[in-house]
């Protein structure tokens, strides 16, 4: 298979080109600036061409795999014509993919010693343990709920900059209403949901979505989800820390 | 035979973040759409690859990159190494946080042109405008914002102002550029605010954060810390929105020169 592997050293180099600045960065900051060598050179080294094989994969993984699924679900959504089935399996995409990610999880702990510290919890394990809990569901049912705007925009063509404009409208007067140790965690969660699979699936469910409705452009249309999930979490969690100084 | 465990303890937990979306997928399509998935057998093997991959890019970077991340962003952001002389040559004295902008800077930018959501969202958009958005441009574009957002970051938490300033700025810039802005594009720079933050770049960008935070006096990293991320993912928008315009208007100008010099602009050939 000499063109598959011509494929795959294209891939590879690729690969190599998208992290060359980051190893520039490092090397440079190390070798000119902090003047050290890293402990475990060998491991770095390795550690490096693990990253590099790894994202070669991932990416033809892309295209033979979450692309088509994601598309092909977008494609067979629309045909079945139930925008109900759409709604129920949007909502539950995102809520199911947001409440396990970990980069959510993190920031919910440290969240969670913020808001003791500030006074809004009680400072122990169990009462963090459930505000922990309270913004994973809480972070996650705003994807859910974002997913479903998303979609139902496709479907029905409203405008975009008018909902995220007036979800930016949100998010400033829920910042004034909401205390002030939840506004940066708030701020900071809308940026962590959005997971290296989650996206793909999303970005092709959306195009596939758009492309097979009529009157509707995969280009205006098809983009946009992604942007609904990194707002309505902002919102949703000053909502959930205000609720919380109330009780 | 460490790095065989910490191996397949990652390749566990990637199997375990991905098998349960997609076994929700592949539920919803045979029992709601009730169709046969077409190609099953590439798709499964796509699907391996994309765990085999993402766990060795996990894997590696938890090796590689992300101790050596942390570990200059605490060494930048040390008071000692502040004071320290540690100044651009010919400088003198101590450079201060020169060498934490510098780093901000340049760290947003590398870790956002190696997020792989932000290159599928590129390869997307490549594809769905027939061309049109560079694949290439998209991400460098992404990554300049990225480049500011951290920069900005890192200046909130040394000069102390409220986050909500920073954000709602931004919110007004994007507004405005809103109404000019080629209507193509805009759905794909809002969403390219979204992706910059993933896998990459949160580790690195937070322990920037959190260590400026740390060693700034008067901040503390339980209230400034957070909000680096919030900014990251702001700026984005921002710059993509404006290259789009900056093409618009280069095209625009090409042409009516074009048409003094009767030469047919390139955008027009392909």
């Amino acid at each position: 298979m000499p063109a598959g592997l011509r494929n795959l050293l294209k891939y590879l180099a690729e690969s190599a080109r998208d992290l060359a600045p980051i190893v520039l960065v490092i090397a440079f900051f190390e070798l000119a600036v902090l003047r050290t060598l890293p402990d475990g050179l060998f491991g770095t080294i390795m550690g490096a061409l693990m990253v590099l094989a790894g994202l070669t994969l991932f990416i033809i993984g892309l295209e033979v795999a979450l692309f088509p699924i994601g598309e092909s679900l977008a494609y067979a959504l629309a045909r079945k014509g139930s925008v109900g089935w759409l709604v129920v399996f949007a909502f539950l995409l995102g809520f199911g993919t947001t409440v396990a990610e970990p980069s959510l999880t993190a920031v919910a702990g440290e969240a969670a010693l913020v808001a003791a510290q500030a006074g809004a919890i009680a400072d122990n394990d169990e009462a963090r343990a459930a505000y922990v809990l309270g913004l994973r569901i809480t972070v996650a049912l705003s994807v859910g709920v974002a997913l479903i705007l998303g979609v139902l925009r496709i479907v029905f063509g409203w405008s975009l900059p008018l909902m995220i404009i007036s979800g930016y409208v949100l998010v400033i007067a829920m910042t004034a209403a909401a205390p002030s140790e939840i506004v940066g965690i708030a701020y900071d969660s809308g940026g962590v949901t959005t997971s290296t699979v989650t996206v793909p699936l999303v970005a092709a469910l959306g195009v596939g979505l758009a492309s097979s409705i009529r009157d509707r452009n995969p280009m205006t249309d098809g983009f946009g989800l992604i942007a609904f999930a990194s707002l309505t979490p902002m919102i949703f969690v000053m909502v959930y820390g205000t609720v919380l100084t109330w009780t | 035979m460490d790095l065989i465990a910490t191996g397949l303890g990652a390749l566990l937990s990637t199997t375990i973040d991905v098998v349960p979306i997609v076994a929700f997928i592949f539920a919803f399509q045979l029992l709601v759409i009730r169709r046969r998935i077409k190609n099953f057998r590439r798709i499964a093997g796509g699907l391996v690859l994309t765990v085999l991959g993402l766990t060795l890019f996990l894997l590696g970077l938890d090796q590689a990159l992300f101790p050596l991340g942390r570990m200059m962003a605490e060494q930048l952001t040390d008071p000692a190494f502040m004071a320290d002389g540690h100044g651009p040559p010919g400088a003198g004295g101590g450079a201060g946080y020169l060498w934490v902008y510098a780093f901000a800077l340049t760290i947003g930018f590398s870790t956002t042109i190696a997020e792989p959501a932000l290159l599928a969202v590129a390869v997307k958009a490549n594809e769905t405008s027939a061309g049109a958005i560079g694949v290439w441009g998209l991400r460098v574009a992404v990554a300049i914002g990225a480049a500011i957002g951290v920069g900005l970051g890192a200046y909130r938490i040394i000069s102390g102002a409220p986050l909500h300033y920073f954000v709602i700025a931004g919110y007004v810039i994007v507004v405005i550029q809103t109404a000019w802005a080629p209507k193509l594009v805009i759905p794909l720079a809002y969403d390219s605010g979204g992706v910059t933050t993933s896998t990459v770049t949160v580790p690195i960008v937070t322990a920037l954060g959190l260590g400026l935070a740390g060693a700034v006096p008067g901040r503390s990293p339980l209230t400034d810390g957070f909000g680096m991320v919030a900014v990251t993912c702001l700026f984005p928008i921002i710059t993509v929105l404006g290259y789009a315009q900056i093409s618009m208007l280069r095209s625009r100008s090409r042409r009516t020169r074009s048409k003094d010099q009767s030469e047919i602009p390139v955008e027009e050939i392909r």
